[in-house]
């Protein structure tokens, strides 16, 4: 049966997200109550409890908050990097920096969202801010 | 007022089984001997046991798999599930239940064969959908960011991270049941292969089979045994997030939390705790456990385990039995951590003994940094 409260009506958070990234839009929950954006995405804001929650678009602009590089053999792809990433509206996440050698990635470098569509399902990756004068 | 809880039970019988390889045998094949032991120890048979409590990554409802396999009816159980502390968790649930009169005999037990059954960390845990595109290493790469956030905050070094391996190394050099106990120094730890920047293979923990088991009875009953008893003076939990990007600062563990529970509870401090036991699944955990249970400050845990400080002789004994970097670790590792502090505590540990210890901290991690519990135990003197 499907929800009687408009609020939970439609398609949860994880559809959500992922239908916007599908059409290329990277988007999170923004609390109405409160004003933080939270990741992952959820019902309630994990800030402050609320459930009056508002999609919006993210202006992708983030920062590394810590890096690793997972080291692999050559014959299997090679070392690759896995960041946890700060955006700029506050959420951290999961993700890699690309364009980059992995281990030059580094903690507090500038760096921009894009959306992978290589996969199954597109997923959000960065790649180093260009320095601007 | 002290809490009503506080020195209301106590440990009387441990146990241990199959650590390092026992092949051919089951996780409950290990657990049950562990029991065995430890009711030997105690002088009591399975027919006393009338509290379980236990976790698995191999039984989905573990208290019925354990019971069923054990032949034992528990009139109170409890399968918490918050990773490798879980068995650390079960300590204040035991203390309630034994106070509450829902059960007179708690056992506490865990057995794993994950390093002849494959060396693969057996898991039930769900796949992290937001994490998998990544493909992050499980659960290595979520400390191998909380220590690169580390160096990268307070100056931490790998050759700090590299002296923790060594100081367990050293520990379980003086403790004949250790598996590991060859020379280790630290250029070697920082020559080992690097498998997720900047954790090396040797700041990682050993993969080996082991059990163990605990028994608690009401400290009314706890001198009928032929043991000296470990009175329970405090258990704090805490746990603030599941998944590494959740963790609100990658340099603070919720052990801030269950380190003020436990010791608010014991009404003790850092300074009267003798010997310490952290789960030290990797090298950074010991240091973000130092500094978050109060040891030294935020940010100088790398200079406190540094040259030995945590070594035989060092400023502060910690972990040993030579820690699960060096002793055992069968994928969870909390029952070793409270087996090591009740042996310190009853004297008898040979080599490794530290000198007349009255109380000792135990600090169990789960998760990735997730779930954080900490327990004091002490003597009698300590009541
Ligand atoms: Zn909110």
């Amino acid at each position: 049966m499907a929800s009687s409260n408009p609020k939970f009506a439609g398609p949860g958070p994880d559809q959500i997200y992922l239908d916007h990234l599908r059409q290329q839009n990277f988007s999170l929950p923004k609390c109405l109550s409160c004003g933080e954006f939270h990741f992952f995405p959820r019902v309630v804001c994990p800030h402050c409890g609320s459930y009056d929650l508002e999609w919006q678009a993210l202006s992708g602009k983030a920062e590394v908050y810590s890096t690793t590089t997972i080291r692999r053999k050559p014959e299997r792809g090679g070392n690759y990097n896995v960041s946890l990433i700060t955006l700029e509206e506050g959420p951290r996440l999961m993700s890699r920096v690309e364009g980059i050698d992995p281990e030059l990635v580094s903690i507090g470098a500038k760096v921009s969202a894009s959306i992978n569509n290589e996969g199954d399902e597109p997923f959000v990756v960065f790649t180093p801010m260009q320095e601007s004068k | 007022m002290s809490h009503e809880l506080r020195g209301s039970s106590a440990i009387v019988g441990v146990g241990l089984a199959g650590c390092g390889e026992a092949p051919g045998r089951m996780p409950l094949d290990i657990l049950a001997e562990a029991t065995h032991n430890a009711l030997d120890d105690a002088g009591l048979k399975l027919s006393d046991v009338d509290g379980l409590f236990t976790g698995s990554s191999y039984h989905f409802m573990p208290t019925l798999s354990t019971a069923e396999y054990l032949g034992i009816k528990p009139r109170f159980s409890d399968g918490s599930m918050v990773g490798g502390s879980s068995f650390v968790a079960h300590t204040l649930n035991a203390a309630m239940a034994i106070k509450n009169g829902l059960c007179d005999v708690a056992l506490i037990c865990y057995g794993s064969n994950q390093r002849t059954a494959g060396g693969k960390l057996a898991t039930m845990s769900e796949q992290q959908i937001y994490e998998a595109p990544y493909k992050p290493r499980y659960p290595i790469s979520s400390y191998a960011l909380a220590a690169a956030r580390h160096m990268h905050q307070y100056g931490t070094t790998r050759e700090q991270m590299a002296d923790v391996a060594v100081a367990a190394r050293q520990w379980a050099q003086l403790n004949p049941a250790a598996f590991a106990r060859d020379d280790l120094t630290r250029q070697d730890v920082l020559n080992s292969r690097m498998i997720s920047d900047p954790l090396s293979l040797l700041d990682c923990c050993l993969v080996t089979d082991g059990g163990g088991a605990v028994i608690m009875v009401s400290s009314e009953r706890a001198k009928d045994f032929p043991n000296k008893p470990v009175y329970l003076l405090g258990t704090g939990t805490a746990h603030w997030h599941r998944q590494i990007t959740q963790m609100p600062d990658l340099t603070t563990t919720a052990a801030v939390d269950s380190g003020k529970r436990a010791f608010a509870m014991a009404g003790l401090t850092k300074d009267d705790v003798d010997v310490v036991e952290l789960y030290d699944a990797f090298t950074i955990n010991t240091i973000l456990f130092l500094e978050d249970l109060g040891f030294c400050a935020k940010g100088e845990g790398g200079a406190f385990v540094e040259n030995g400080g945590i070594a035989p002789g060092g400023r502060l004994p910690v972990n040993t039995n030579g820690g699960g970097l060096s002793c055992v670790h069968p994928g969870m590792y909390g029952i070793f951590i409270l087996i090591e502090a009740i042996q310190q505590l009853r004297g008898g540990c040979g080599a490794r003994q530290v000198k007349d210890p009255e109380i000792a901290l135990v600090n169990g991690n789960g998760g990735v940094l997730s779930s954080q519990v900490t327990t004091l135990l002490g003597t009698e003197a300590t009541l």
